[in-house]
């Protein structure tokens, strides 16, 4: 197997069993991002303690890039301070992916950390930090 | 008859892609004949000057190149007048034209029929009058993807000033009897707008037999260039309506306070005008009616006939389709799921549910992005049609749809790729 076909199997598995699939009781932040050009949607809950995200959960609909992506980055964010989900960056989201996607399903790689980030946003104008 | 394999030959792009790339997304965009772009390159070569009102010899030239692109289509679509047809950028151009004239004169409380199954062009520029007080109708398809007379008729009413409705459907397929729609809307005293953008490429449209008051379409959907659309409209009613845009060429004077418009159809064409696009079109109707429209059709309907028996006789899991079952109803439009994704529904999607629950479909991103893989363009997606695509109960489907150029074995490497990609994702 390449390492591409690895990956592809990586994020299979994700978009079949995600993780953190669900919504939190009582969330901090919860809110829902759309791709417009393609409908896929995900909506993100957040449970925030101190500026530290101890709890992440996600809903969803939508193809395996955007759902597996989605899953990977419940993964990878849960325990990180608020400034270090500001920080990732998209480059980083497709590395960690680690598929030849092309400009439109980047889109899609990329939707749960839009979703993720405005989350955050909405959280710290919410509590005026 | 028509034979894709030489068909092929006057499209310099299939040099390119190279044999064996199946493009499979002509609902969407269609490849331009060696004929379209050196029309246009003969323009830019030749003729370039702005059109009417230079008085020398080269706009005279350019002058006279548009007009005669302008009466060409017109009579492509059995106009017997060319200033009944609007040159405008493409079918949403034209409708939003035609939604926004028409719309002024609409009032608190009047209502506008249109389809469950329009493109997203028939259905916003008639939204932009609701906080106007007008109201907006639908008409519901059947469970075979046919518009449901029944829903059309109770939906029409005396205040019903507009009837706009799509010939044939860009996702299900479904050619609508528009002579049909066109006089029952008639005799119910209201205005019939038809969106060509689907069916004027692919069949004999003539708007005298269908008696529409306006057909709208893009040039290219049709083998034209983009930037280039047409609204054809009835005489008396363009005379009588107010223009869409403000500037050059669609006024006779202008005062500090107020204007005197241009006849029809400059009275709709502000600006300097495509004249490279109008030219460009009219040698793609030419290559069209070379072929004869009756053949472009015969030679869809096969390749669709063809995509319907395949189907059937399919043994791939979960396959599933929209639209009618009988070719003669039905254009070159194939659009398909791996199984069944509904949209999501954030209020009811169970707090202890712990997976999508889309079981063993595909999500049509990924049939799109694996048929490309095998060199297989298709479009995914709502299709600009999303309240259709949510009455299908879908989020999404993959959509092919076919041109004079694609040819059964087209329709071959697409069943075979659809069924590795469903294999695929199955293990």
């Amino acid at each position: 197997m390449s390492d591409e076909e690895i990956n592809m199997e990586i994020l299979l598995d994700h978009y079949r069993s995600p993780r953190n699939y669900g919504k939190i009781d009582n969330p901090s932040v919860q809110l829902v991002e759309y791709n417009p050009v393609c409908g896929d949607a995900v909506q993100f809950s957040l449970k925030i303690d101190n500026g530290i995200l101890t709890d992440v959960k996600f809903i969803g609909r939508g193809c395996s890039v955007s759902q597996g992506a989605a899953s990977i980055l419940t993964e990878k964010v849960k325990g990180k301070s608020t400034e270090e989900v500001m920080n990732i960056g998209a480059e980083e989201i497709l590395k960690n992916i680690g598929l030849n996607l092309g400009p439109s399903r980047e889109k899609c790689a990329l939707l749960s950390l839009n979703a993720l980030q405005k989350s955050v946003k909405k959280y710290r104008d919410g509590k005026n930090e | 008859m028509l034979t894709s394999d030489e068909v092929k030959q006057d499209f310099p792009i299939f040099e390119s892609l190279g044999d064996g790339y199946a493009y499979l997304d002509n609902a969407a965009t269609t490849h331009k004949p060696r004929s379209v772009l050196e029309a246009i390159n003969d323009f830019y070569s030749n003729q370039n000057s702005n059109v009417y009102r230079g008085i020398y010899r080269l706009s005279e030239d350019a002058t006279d190149s548009y007009y005669r692109a302008r009466r060409n289509i017109s009579d492509f679509i059995g106009s017997r007048n060319p200033d009944t047809l609007i040159f405008t950028r493409n079918a949403t151009e034209s409708l939003n034209l035609v939604a926004s004239s028409l719309g002024r004169g609409l009032k608190a409380g009047d209502e506008v029929l249109i389809s469950i199954m329009e493109h997203h062009s028939n259905i916003v520029p008639w939204q932009l009058w609701l906080p106007e007080g007008v109201k907006l109708r639908y008409v519901d398809i059947d469970s075979d993807g046919y518009l449901d007379m029944e829903s059309f008729q109770d939906n029409l009413n005396g205040r019903t000033k507009i009837v706009s409705l799509v010939h044939e459907s860009n996702l299900l397929g479904t050619i609508n009897d528009a002579r049909e729609l066109s006089r029952i809307a008639h005799d119910n005293g209201s205005i019939f707008i038809l969106d060509g953008a689907q069916s004027v490429p692919h069949m004999p449209v003539d708007v005298e037999r269908i008696g529409c008051d306006f057909l709208a379409f893009s040039g290219h959907k049709m083998l034209g260039p983009m930037g280039i659309g047409c609204l054809y409209g009835r005489m008396e009613l363009l005379e009588g309506m107010p223009p869409f845009l403000g500037g050059g060429e669609m006024i006779r004077e202008v005062y500090r306070d107020r204007s005197v418009w241009n006849d029809v159809p400059q009275k709709f064409e502000a600006g300097t005008p495509n004249v490279a696009g109008a030219i460009g079109l009219s040698a793609a109707v030419n290559y069209l009616r070379s072929y004869g429209m009756e053949n472009v059709r015969a030679h869809e309907k096969n390749l669709i006939r063809k995509t319907l028996k395949m189907e059937e006789e399919s043994k791939i899991n979960e396959l599933v389709s929209y639209g009618p079952r009988n070719p003669d109803n039905r254009g070159g439009i194939f659009s398909f799921n791996i199984g069944k994704i509904s949209p999501i529904d954030l209020e009811s999607e169970m707090l202890e549910q712990s997976s999508m629950k889309i079981g063993s479909a595909v999500h049509p991103h990924d049939v799109a992005s694996s048929l490309d893989r095998e060199r297989i363009a298709v479009r995914s997606g709502h299709h600009c049609a999303m309240p259709l695509t949510h009455r299908l109960g879908v989020v999404a489907t993959s959509r092919a749809s076919y041109y004079i150029y694609n040819s059964e074995s087209d329709v071959e490497n697409l069943f075979q790729a659809i069924e590795n990609v469903a294999v695929k994702y199955h293990e």
